[in-house]
C-alpha cells in the first residue's frame, strides 16, 4: 500500500505512531458526567451533511465565560457560549466586531492574556479532555499537535526574523520528534501542499517578502504541520483579496477533506459562512443567540438579530435596495444591556424581552434560538436536543 | 439613487471627466534606495460622471482605485492625461484657484481619523472648512454644524465631543458632515464602508444615498466589495493593475460581464444562499506587479479564457464598446466569451 497522495502527487504522510504523545488521549475519555458528554450513542437524528459526522464531539464548550478588568469595569466578552464541534465538520461561529468570537477561540487554545480571565466553571473539552484543566506543557501539545489556529493578520503571526520553512519546520519538530533534515524536508511538502510555488526556494524566504495571500498560505502550513484534527480559523481571509480568499477556502477544502479535519470557522462574512459551513453558531453580545444548521438558518433564520444581519448585507444577487440596517449601535461589553441583549436595537420587542433573559429555546430541527419569540417551539433549557418537534420562528 | 440613467449623459458635459490619465511614480527600491523603479499605478484612465450620477469603482487592492482617487482630487500630481471637472483642467488650475475649486469635490475616507484631527472636537472640524472658505459668518457658521450633525444623524452633543468618543460608524458620519459643511457637489467615496460592521455599514450607505437624493450629489464610489457596489452605483468600472478593463450599467456588468477578470471576479464572491454553489473561477497566482506589467493584456498571465492567444501576450486591448454604454478591454470580449467559459468549466 503506498501513501496517500495528495491531487497535486504531495505525500500526504500518515502521523507515525510514536507521534503520539503519551498523555491520556486514547480510548475512553476520563470519566466525568458532565452535561455535555452524556450525549446518546447515535448521531443526532438531524439532516444535513453533519450528520454523517461521528457521533462523540470533537470540542465541546460549555458554559464559558471570559471576563476582562478593564479601566470601564468588568468587559464580559464572552458570557455562557455553549458550542460543539463534531470530527470532520465544518462549524460557523459569525458575529459583528466585539461580539466575543475571537475570544471564545482564544480561550479554546488557553490564549487568553492579562487582563482576560476564563471564570471557574467554563468548561473546554477535546476528545473528552477537559483543556482547562491541563497543565501548562500539556496545553502545549495540544495546541498544534492537537488543534491548528490561523489568524486573520498573518503578518503578525508569523515571526518576521525567520524564514517561513523554519517556521514550519520548528513546529514539525517541537510536536513530532523529527530531525532537523526530516523536518525541513516536511516543511517543504507542507509549503508546496499548500499552494506555495517554488516551494524549496521560497522556504528559505522572510514573510515581509512574501505576498498576504502567500504569508496566509504559509501560516496554514504552519497551523497544519502537525495535521491538527481541529483547526480553529479565525477571520482567516478578512485581509486578502476576494480573488485571493477564493484560493485560500478552495486550499482549506481540500486539506480538510485529505486530513479529515474539522474546522471552526470565525468570521463576520454571512456568505463565507453560507458557503463553508454545516453548522452555524451566531453571536451577539458575548452570547450564542442562534444556532442552526447553515441550511435553515439561511433558509429562514429565528433570531430578530441573524434576520436582522440578513437583511443588511448588500447581496451580489440582488439588484439595489435600500438595505435594513439594524438601528444603534453593538453596546460595549462592560455593559450589556439587562434581560434580552438584543432588546434595544430589536424591531419585536416587548415587555418580556427586557425583564427578563431568554436562554437558547428550541425552535426546532436542530435549531436553537435565545429568543422569547420561539418559545412556541415548548423546550426552554440550555441542552441541545436535536429534535423535530413543531413550532417555530413562524411570526 | 439617481434619477440619470446611464446613457444619457451625452448631451450635457459630465461634472467629472477623466480623459486618458496616467499616474506613475518614482520609488527607491534595494539596498539604501539606489534602484529607481516607476511603479505604473495608473494608466491611461478614462472616466466620466453627470451630476447626481454615481460611478462604481471597483478593483482589488494595488489596482490603483486610491491613486485615481487621489488624482482626480489632484492630492497626487498626474503624470499625463487631464481630469476635467466642470469644464475646469484641474491639474492646470493655479494654487488659488485650485483651492476655491477643491471645494467643491471632497473625500470621504476608510478611516475616518484620515479626515478628523483626534485632538480637535468634532464640532470644529467640521467648521473649519466652513471658515477656510468663508462660506458663513458669525453665529451662523454654528448654525450650520448643528444642522449637519442633524443631517448625518448625529447628536447635538457631539459637536463638543472627540473622535474617539465614538463608535466606527459614528466617526464615519462625522468625516461625512466634514465632507458636507463645504457644500461639494462631488464626492469621492474610497472604502467609506470597509472598515464597519453589516449592520453599521447598512445605515452609512442608507445616508450616503439620502444625502444623494437631498442635495444632488455626484459620487465615484470606490470600493473592493462588489456587494457593496451593485448596491450604490448604477453605473460600474472594473479596474485591473492601473486600468479600467470592464465599465457599463450595473444590471449588464453583474449579470452577464463580459472581461474574464470581472467574471472571476464576480465567480469569487461568496453568495448569501447554500443553495446554490456557483462554479468559481480560481485565478492562478497573483496579481503582476504594477512596477513591471506583463507587455500586451495585463490581465493575460492570469485569464482563463480558452480563446486567449499570441495577441492578448503582445497588443494592449482598448476599452470598446461593447453594448450600450458597456466598454470592455479584452481582445476575446463578446457575447459568446462567457458561454465558452462555462462549457470549458463543465467539461
Amino acid at each position: 500500500m503506498s501513501e496517500p497522495v495528495g491531487p497535486d502527487g504531495t505525500p500526504q504522510r500518515p502521523r507515525t505512531a510514536d507521534a503520539e504523545p503519551g498523555t491520556a488521549r486514547s480510548p475512553a475519555p476520563p470519566a466525568n458526567s458532565g452535561p455535555m458528554t452524556a450525549r446518546s450513542p447515535a448521531p443526532p437524528a438531524d439532516s444535513g451533511p453533519a450528520a454523517t459526522a461521528s457521533p462523540a464531539p470533537l470540542l465541546e464548550i460549555a458554559d464559558l465565560r471570559v471576563t476582562f478588568a478593564i479601566d470601564e469595569g468588568i468587559a464580559r466578552a464572552v458570557d455562557g457560549v455553549d458550542l460543539t464541534v463534531r470530527s470532520g465538520e465544518t462549524v460557523g461561529l459569525v458575529g459583528e466586531s466585539g461580539c466575543g468570537k475571537s475570544v471564545t477561540a482564544l480561550a479554546v487554545l488557553r490564549l487568553v492574556e492579562h487582563p482576560g480571565h476564563i471564570a471557574h466553571g467554563s468548561r473546554v473539552r477535546f476528545e473528552g479532555r477537559d483543556l482547562l484543566a491541563l497543565t501548562e506543557r500539556d496545553m502545549r501539545a495540544v495546541r498544534g499537535d492537537h488543534v491548528g489556529l490561523v489568524f486573520q493578520e498573518p503578518a503578525s503571526a508569523l515571526n518576521p526574523v525567520l524564514s517561513i520553512g523554519s517556521q514550519v519546520a520548528e513546529v514539525v519538530r517541537a510536536h513530532q520528534h523529527a530531525t532537523r533534515s526530516e523536518a525541513r524536508w516536511r516543511a517543504v511538502e507542507l509549503l508546496k501542499a499548500v499552494g506555495i510555488p517554488d516551494a524549496e526556494k521560497r522556504a528559505d524566504h522572510y514573510p515581509h517578502q512574501l505576498s498576504g495571500g502567500m504569508r496566509q498560505r504559509a501560516l496554514i502550513a504552519v497551523a497544519l504541520a502537525c495535521r491538527p484534527r481541529l483547526l480553529i480559523a479565525d477571520e482567516p481571509t478578512t485581509a486578502l483579496d476576494v480573488t485571493i480568499q477564493a484560493e485560500i477556502l478552495e486550499l482549506l477544502d481540500d486539506l480538510q477533506r485529505q486530513l479529515g479535519m474539522a474546522v471552526l470557522l470565525i468570521t463576520h462574512n454571512l456568505g463565507l459562512v453560507a458557503e463553508r459551513t454545516q453548522r452555524v453558531y451566531v453571536m451577539y453580545a458575548g452570547q450564542i443567540v442562534e444556532e442552526a444548521p447553515t441550511d435553515a438558518l439561511f433558509r429562514e433564520s429565528a433570531h430578530p438579530y441573524t434576520q436582522g444581519l440578513m437583511a443588511a448585507v448588500p447581496r451580489l444577487d440582488q439588484p439595489r435596495r435600500r438595505l435594513a440596517a439594524i438601528p444603534g449601535q453593538v453596546p460595549p461589553a462592560t455593559a450589556w444591556p439587562p434581560a434580552c441583549r438584543f432588546h434595544p436595537r430589536c424591531p419585536l420587542a416587548f415587555e418580556r424581552c427586557r425583564t427578563e433573559m431568554p436562554g437558547l429555546l428550541s425552535a426546532g430541527d436542530a435549531r436553537r434560538a435565545r429568543c422569547w419569540l420561539v418559545e412556541g417551539g415548548g423546550h426552554g433549557g440550555t441542552e441541545a436536543q436535536g429534535h423535530g418537534g413543531a413550532g417555530g420562528p413562524r411570526r | 439613487m439617481t434619477s440619470v440613467p446611464p446613457c444619457a449623459r451625452a448631451p450635457v458635459p459630465p461634472l467629472l471627466d477623466v480623459r486618458d490619465l496616467t499616474v506613475h511614480f518614482t520609488r527607491h527600491a534595494g539596498l539604501f534606495g539606489a534602484r529607481a523603479e516607476v511603479v505604473q499605478a495608473v494608466s491611461g484612465v478614462s472616466l466620466a460622471i453627470g451630476r447626481r450620477e454615481t460611478l462604481g469603482l471597483v478593483g482589488e487592492s494595488g489596482c490603483g482605485k486610491t491613486t485615481l482617487a487621489r488624482a482626480v482630487l489632484r492630492l497626487v500630481e498626474k503624470t499625463s492625461g487631464t481630469v476635467l471637472f466642470d469644464g475646469q483642467d484641474l491639474h492646470a488650475l493655479p494654487p488659488g484657484e485650485l483651492r476655491r475649486t477643491r471645494r467643491r469635490l471632497q473625500i470621504v475616507f476608510q478611516d475616518p481619523y484620515a479626515s478628523l484631527n483626534p485632538r480637535m472636537t468634532i464640532g470644529r472640524a467640521i467648521r473649519e472648512g466652513i471658515e477656510i472658505h468663508g462660506l458663513a459668518a458669525g453665529a451662523e457658521i454654528d448654525r450650520r454644524v448643528y444642522a449637519l450633525l442633524e443631517e448625518v444623524g448625529l447628536p447635538a452633543d457631539a459637536f463638543d465631543r472627540y473622535p474617539h468618543e465614538f463608535s466606527g460608524g459614528q466617526r464615519q458620519r462625522a468625516g461625512i458632515a466634514r465632507a458636507l459643511a463645504v457644500e461639494p457637489e462631488l464626492l469621492v467615496c474610497d472604502e467609506p464602508v470597509s472598515a464597519l460592521d453589516v449592520s453599521v455599514q447598512a445605515q452609512v450607505l442608507n445616508l450616503l444615498a439620502d444625502l444623494q437624493a437631498r442635495r444632488g450629489l455626484s459620487y465615484l464610489f470606490i470600493s473592493h466589495d462588489l456587494a457593496v457596489v451593485r448596491h450604490v452605483a448604477p453605473r460600474v468600472a472594473v479596474m485591473y493593475l492601473g486600468r479600467i478593463v470592464e465599465e457599463g450599467p450595473a444590471e449588464e456588468l453583474y449579470e452577464r460581464p463580459r472581461h474574464p477578470y470581472t467574471q472571476a471576479l464576480l465567480s469569487a464572491v461568496p453568495v448569501l444562499d447554500p443553495a446554490t454553489r456557483r462554479p468559481r473561477i480560481v485565478l492562478p497566482g497573483d496579481p503582476p506587479s504594477p512596477v513591471n506589467p506583463p507587455a500586451g493584456c495585463p490581465f493575460h498571465p492570469r485569464c482563463r479564457h480558452p480563446g486567449k492567444d499570441e495577441t492578448c501576450a503582445t497588443v494592449k486591448p482598448q476599452l470598446t464598446e461593447r453594448g450600450p454604454g458597456q466598454r470592455v478591454a479584452c481582445h476575446k470580449a463578446s457575447g459568446a466569451a462567457r458561454e465558452a467559459l462555462r462549457e470549458e468549466r463543465h467539461a
